[in-house]
């Protein structure tokens, strides 16, 4: 599947990139004309896997973080958040809704989010290599009436 | 983020501003504690018409309140709620947990 227009960045796992993160992404995706509605499902979803690199992939020390972009087939936006750190034991347990290894700040709906506010999900990781969260989510063509 | 509030009667009314994020979030629970210890309200409603943003770490901050004010014997709501914050409440389900007021 060939990408019309990609972004690539990294950056390190520091809180304050979270909102930087859901800015760039919405910039991206802002070529498709989304609605307000589907705009902000997309910075859901992309704070909610950013912010799962920053807490559990390295929760003591500082790694890196890669974001990608692309759209495919005309009117889909892919993201893929990629990391180094620690990597998922079981991904199946850490995408159980309520669940979560992290700190009181962390409710364990991340992944439920995720799984709401886009078309498509995957989780691959691997322990101590490190995980990628891509989702995909289709834009509506909008009509213009005149 | 912004935080302000409200004191009528008992009830505490929490504004709040911005992006809740799992970088504000800690920060916003703090202060929310810091104001329930000193108010000792009998309920507090978490107004969220001013939020632009919120993810995951928002619900835990309604958790958060939510039990807080179940050990003082009150109770707690969402008021207001905007659009995107509505989406994620929805999707997290816990307006089974947490009522939500709408005013307007």
């Amino acid at each position: 599947m060939k990408g019309t227009n990609y972004i690539k960045l990294e950056f390190p796992s520091r809180s304050s990139n979270e909102g930087f993160a859901r800015a760039a992404a919405a910039a991206f995706a802002s070529q498709l004309d989304p609605t307000m509605e589907e705009l902000g499902d997309l910075r859901t979803a992309v704070s909610e896997a950013v912010t799962n690199a920053i807490v559990h992939a390295y929760p003591d020390c500082i790694g890196r973080i890669a974001m990608r972009m692309r759209i495919i087939e005309g009117s889909v936006v892919e993201i893929s958040v990629r990391d180094w750190g620690k990597g998922i034991e079981d991904v199946k347990k850490a995408m159980t809704p309520l669940y979560t290894s992290g700190g009181e700040e962390r409710s364990g709906m991340g992944f439920t989010i995720m799984g709401s506010f886009t078309d498509k999900l995957r989780v691959r990781s691997a322990p101590g290599r490190g995980t990628t969260v891509t989702m995909q989510k289709h834009i509506s063509p909008r009509t213009i009436h005149e | 983020m912004e935080i302000s509030t409200s004191f009528d009667a008992g009830r505490l009314t929490v504004f709040l501003g911005g992006e809740l994020d799992h970088h504000e979030a800690r920060r916003a629970m703090l202060r929310i504690d810091e104001l329930l210890d000193e108010y000792l309200p009998r309920d507090c409603a978490l107004n969220l018409s001013g939020l632009r943003f919120m993810d995951s770490s928002g619900i835990a901050v309604i958790i958060r309140v939510s039990r807080r004010m179940q050990i003082l014997g009150g109770r707690a709501w969402i008021e207001d709620p905007a659009r995107q914050p509505q989406r994620v409440i929805d999707a997290a389900g816990i307006d089974r947990l947490v009522p939500i007021a709408m005013s307007r």
